[in-house]
């Protein structure tokens, strides 16, 4: 499934980021995901407002040092794991 | 020496045993807590608390039917005040739509509605009470919040013909997950085994018919199914490793590492209201007797697979062999497994004998490490 660049992934119905004993986890139904670094960098973008190619844009400055193309699959990766998971809704680029 | 435990992860939290309904393989233990016994909303308060402190991230409520506690709207409250993520795992019987707003407005975050069938018939024969039209209410009602939603077939011999039925509910129910969990036997399932189990050949066909669900609900529905472990070549994780993940506390306070460990005798469960909740984490008799992998015994001991599985299931274990410590006798490498053969030949008198043992214990999920999954799969 390939996922449009320009539609604004937002957590899912029954999806919340949660922390406890000072690690940001994503909290879902009957299970929980550790959030670190990237990770936590992706999913705290994922607020129906930044597109994926504003979240990739700016992860790779974040990340200027690795490969800029590395950055963008890893990410693309992870989104279509999470909406496999049913963690995030895509709100169509067009709205 | 138990290894050292992580924190605990999940609490679940029966609230009671009542229930309206009177399922034919419930869950609840053979001798039942009464109202008068039952945790006041400040202890389940303070427990939420320790809970939270202890590491723990989710909340399930459950029962009996959770609903039927008079402050269950309370309870949500103090859950996600002391920063839990809260489920509810309901019949949805005792709720009409005002209950169902000032649930939602708690903060509950996970809306779980079990369902005995898919036709009205079944349903309510499965249930002892008519409740299936109700269920079906209560999920359009649902449709107007944006709460997470579960939808929970119980599947077993009487009802896995209806998949085609129960998949038509899934999908205008817009439920971010759907489990079909085959009736697990322990307490009241155990006794009506025989005329739970399905037989292979229903299996085969829910199995393939699921594989295929799956992908006409991608990105929509998630599809778990958790095959009736007798059926299975390995066992299930159960609970996540005995002590490892979960917690459950019974209506009047007992702390449990496993809902069916009564069956197991000469265990001792402490009391949340004698003993703070990591307390009884660390040093619960009950919950250090079978952590870790010291209390093996052969085959497990030393096979590959004892950390994914844990030996299986050690309540399974009890009921079935007689000693509690043993390999889980549905695994292929138990030499206990003969029982459980006996009990399929028996149900599958008509098919072919010494079949191998059936495939996966349920549809797999991504590659993702979880933190934290209770439901065996
Ligand atoms: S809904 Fe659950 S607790 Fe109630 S009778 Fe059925 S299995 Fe038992
Ligand atoms: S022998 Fe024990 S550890 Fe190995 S697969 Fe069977 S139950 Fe699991």
């Amino acid at each position: 499934m390939s996922l449009d660049l320009d539609s604004k992934p937002r957590l899912a119905a029954g999806c919340r980021m949660g922390e406890n004993n000072n690690q940001r986890v994503l909290l879902m139904p009957e299970r929980a995901l550790r959030l670190n670094g990237p990770s936590l960098e992706i999913v705290s973008r994922c607020d129906g407002k930044h597109s994926v190619s504003q979240i990739i844009g700016e992860l790779q400055l974040l990340y200027s040092k690795a490969e800029p193309h590395k950055v963008e699959q890893d990410i693309l990766g992870y989104l279509a794991l999470l909406q496999k998971e049913r963690a995030l809704d895509f709100e169509s680029g067009a709205v | 020496m138990p290894t050292v435990q992580q924190n605990p992860l999940a609490l679940v939290a029966e609230l009671t045993h009542r229930c309206p309904l009177h399922c034919v393989y419930c869950s609840n233990p053979l001798e039942l807590q009464s109202r008068s016994n039952e945790l006041s909303t400040e202890v389940w308060s303070r427990v939420f608390k320790e809970a939270a402190e202890a590491g723990v991230l989710q909340a399930d409520f459950t029962g009996g039917e959770p609903l039927a506690r008079p402050d269950i709207v309370d309870l949500i409250r103090s859950a996600r005040a002391a920063g839990l993520y809260v489920s509810l795992i309901t019949s949805g019987l005792p709720l009409d739509e005002a209950k169902l707003e000032t649930l939602v407005h708690a903060g509950l975050d996970h809306f779980q509605l079990s369902f005995q069938g898919a036709r009205e018939e079944t349903a309510n024969d499965i249930s002892g009470t008519k409740s299936h039209q109700h269920k079906l209410r209560v999920l359009q009602w649902l449709k107007r919040y944006r709460i997470g939603l579960t939808l929970n077939f119980v599947i077993h011999r009487c009802n896995i013909d209806e998949l085609e039925e129960m998949l038509a509910i899934v999908k205008d129910s817009g439920a971010g997950c759907v489990e079909f969990a085959s009736v697990q036997y322990y307490g009241w399932a155990f006794a009506n085994r025989e005329k739970l189990l399905p037989t292979r050949q229903q299996l085969d066909y829910c199995v393939e018919r699921l594989k295929r669900a799956e992908e006409e609900q991608q990105g929509k529905t998630r599809i778990l199914f958790v095959v009736p472990d007798y059926y299975a070549k390995y066992p299930k994780p159960c609970v996540g490793g005995w002590g490892r993940k979960l917690m459950l506390i019974t209506p009047s306070g007992d702390a449990l590492p496993c809902h069916a460990a009564p069956v197991i005798p000469g265990l001792k469960f402490e009391n949340v209201k004698d003993r703070s909740l990591r307390e009884i984490w660390e040093h619960s008799e009950a919950f250090q007797k079978f952590r870790g992998e010291d209390w093996m015994q052969e085959p497990c001991k030393s096979c590959d697979r004892r950390a994914q599985d844990f030996g299986g299931c050690r309540c399974q274990a009890m009921l079935l062999t007689g000693n509690a410590a043993a390999t889980d006798p549905v695994c292929s490498l138990s030499p206990q497994r003969h029982k459980v053969d006996a009990i399929l030949a028996q149900i599958n008198e008509q098919g072919p004998a010494g079949a191998e043992p059936a495939s996966p214990i349920t549809v797999p999920v991504g590659k993702i490490e979880w933190l934290y999954r209770p439901n065996p799969s």
